[in-house]
């Protein structure tokens, strides 16, 4: 992104102990806040502690997160997708035509995957090809990706999804284990492994950091944003067909406003908005977070507007605090 | 100059051929009280707009426009109800103090905790309009509770025009001259053009940016209250995903989003466009569920064009430099 900040950094002159590191990082911390949260609730309200509705609480993260680790690279890497959200309605869209047609599951999960592609490889292509800035080009294809779908759509909706369709939003694997959780944790792993333990995820954060240092040591900048878009819309179509599969029909104004919800997880996360830094078991733990307290304030009969009032009190604090701590030890020293 | 002039001649020019284009099937699309009319339905995102622009300008986004406005609107619907009798100038100007206080909030999480304003924004955004539910327990006011001259105010008729055009054409008067002819203007672009020369000359970067967030905000709360009034409904989810519509003006009229570049007819002109499109669909009988994705389409071509005459101006300023040597 383009907003640069005239703030000196300041660098210790010795690094901390591998263990105070550990138990000071923002995982742990907010691995914290999540055990806190998770006793909150359950003093809260006695429906809490009961397996079934845990398995419940699950659904309010798993779509979301699933694409939170595919963003959260992206934002590493110092770029943004806004446009994931309309990415689910055009690519549910494109499965509820599909269906029109008679299209059996597999050729429906294929084309909310290859829509949800195609979207990444637009945005892609703009951000790279062009040399746009994401956030500009992203709320550009955020209205274009959704309003091709109200044209489809108009106010109308598909319905009457395959019934073996329903088994990606409504199924579980075993006892309360659902389908969708299952995927979550298998991403989790995967995405975990890519960006902590390849070559490629190396890469991501050397873009993040200095995409023109990253150039001069021979990254393919290009092509690590390029595939990091294509990536984020293939995500973007996965959770269109559980999101699609969970509900059971597609209407134009599906999954409105959860490019916020996103890229609030991703940066509750500890993943540095302005690029360079992050980790995906900060982003899991942040999924946990964030599906607890709206669980637990829908527990408690809490509107869901007023909820959002959390997440975005959430989303401010959890950058302000640490800043206000560091600047309030600065002035006592 | 002579590019960024001929830029605003190119929207200029897009925007007359649209109404030309329109005016070959129905004529009636150009008849002056129409044209009035358009610009008057415009007015709300222009004022916007201009807010907007000045933070873009700053190398910041306020994301949280759209709900600011649905903040202060609902509030000052509220004070109506309350206290009918209040006069509409003192409501007016209340509605700017509270717009210029929300937006005052964007403005010190970014000058004093350096957060990155599009997280700040996003976050404001969700939370004002939380805080409008919890004030009005997700009720809505209606035209019936508010007083007449509440609601008539905006839409009463000044010389042909409705009082909401002529207050979009103060904004931009006032707005003209503070980009052109005060230090803060030209701080606001010195910040945006390049902040570390800014920072050497003296100029406060992160209080700029503040006094922009707040230029933005009272902008909003202004529109609030005419918003509100002029469509004599109060609720939570009112002008909900406004904010992107006024980005998109900015980008279309031509403001470059790192910040620096960009003017305020330009800014008025993109916002021009995107009404002209809005009012102009439903009479050549196209579905208005296609705005969304033209509005789209024509923020990404804007910024693929902005980006452009970006590079070439460039070039131009070597070659004029070569041509003196």
């Amino acid at each position: 992104m383009s907003m640069s900040q005239t703030t000196p950094r300041h660098i210790p002159d010795r690094l901390r102990s591998p263990m105070q590191a550990r138990l000071m990082s923002w995982e742990s911390l907010l691995l914290a806040v999540a055990v806190g949260i998770f006793i909150l609730n359950t003093l809260a309200s006695p429906y809490f502690l009961d397996a079934w509705n845990l398995s419940d609480a699950t659904f309010n993260f798993t779509e979301k997160a699933m694409i939170a680790f595919a963003m959260a690279l992206l934002i590493i890497a110092g770029e943004i997708d806004l446009s994931v959200a309309s990415i689910i309605a055009l690519a549910s869209t494109a499965m509820g035509v599909a269906m029109e047609m008679g299209a059996g599951t597999p050729v429906l999960v294929l084309v909310g995957l290859a829509t949800g592609m195609l979207c990444g490889a637009f945005n892609g292509a703009l951000v790279t090809k062009l040399g746009l800035p994401s956030i500009v080009v992203t709320i550009g294809t955020m209205s274009l990706f959704r309003g091709l779908s109200y044209i489809i759509l108009g106010d109308g909706a598909f319905r009457g999804y395959p019934a073996d369709f329903a088994w990606f939003g409504q199924g579980y694997v075993f006892w309360v284990i659902s389908v969708e959780f299952v995927i979550f944790a298998l991403l989790a792993v995967v995405f975990g492994l890519l960006l902590h333990k390849t070559s490629f995820g190396r890469t991501v954060y050397a873009v993040g950091n200095n995409p023109t240092g990253a150039l001069f040591s021979g990254i393919r900048v290009d092509r690590v944003k390029m595939i990091l878009f294509l990536l984020t819309g293939l995500m973007s179509g996965l959770a269109a067909v559980c999101l699609t599969s969970r509900l059971g029909s597609t209407r134009p104004s599906i999954a409105s406003g959860m490019e916020l919800e996103v890229v609030t997880m991703v940066v509750l996360g500890g993943v540095n908005i302005l690029g360079g830094s992050g980790s995906i078991p900060g982003v899991v733990i942040a999924a946990f977070v964030m599906g607890l307290v709206t669980f637990g304030l829908g527990l408690l009969n809490v509107p869901g507007i007023v909820m959002s009032i959390f997440i975005g009190l959430l989303l401010i604090g959890v950058i302000a605090l640490p800043r206000l701590w560091s600047m309030w030890r600065k002035k006592r020293v | 100059m002579t590019l960024l002039k001929s830029r605003e001649a190119i929207l200029f020019g897009a925007i007359a051929l649209l109404v030309a284009l329109v005016a070959t099937r129905f004529p009636g699309f150009v008849v002056p009280s129409n044209l009035i009319a358009v610009f008057t339905d415009t007015s709300p995102l222009m004022i916007l707009a201009i807010g907007q622009m000045v933070v873009i300008l700053t190398r910041c986004i306020d994301l949280s426009v759209a709900a600011n406005l649905a903040l202060t609107g609902m509030v000052c619907a509220m004070i109506n109800v309350a206290m009918p009798d209040l006069p509409i100038f003192v409501l007016i100007c209340f509605a700017m103090v509270m717009g210029a206080a929300l937006g005052a909030i964007n403005g010190l999480l970014v000058w004093k905790l350096s957060i990155p304003p599009i997280v700040v924004t996003l976050g404001t955004m969700t939370i004002f309009r939380g805080v409008i539910f919890l004030l009005t327990d997700g009720k809505w006011i209606n035209a019936h509770e508010m007083s007449a001259s509440f609601t008539a105010f905006p839409r009463a008729s000044l010389l042909g025009m409705p009082v909401l055009g002529w207050i979009a054409i103060l904004v931009a008067i006032v707005m003209i001259v503070v980009m052109a002819r005060t230090t803060l203007g030209r701080a606001i672009y010195a910040v945006g053009g390049n902040p570390h020369a800014a920072v050497y000359t003296g100029i406060n970067v992160g209080r700029t940016q503040f006094l922009a967030f707040t230029i933005s905000g009272m902008l909003a709360g202004l529109t609030g209250y005419l918003w509100i009034a002029r469509y004599s409904v109060a609720y939570v989810d009112i002008a909900g995903g406004f904010e992107l519509d006024v980005v998109a003006a900015c980008v279309i009229g031509g403001i470059s989003i790192a910040g620096g570049a960009g003017t305020v007819v330009g800014t008025l002109l993109g916002a021009l466009f995107l009404g002209v499109v809005k009012n102009a669909l439903p009479v050549v009988d196209i579905s208005p569920f296609w705005q969304l994705a033209i509005s789209g389409a024509a923020i990404i071509i804007a910024v693929a064009f902005n980006a452009q005459s970006g590079r070439s101006k460039g070039r131009i300023i070597l070659k004029s430099a070569e041509h003196a040597q």
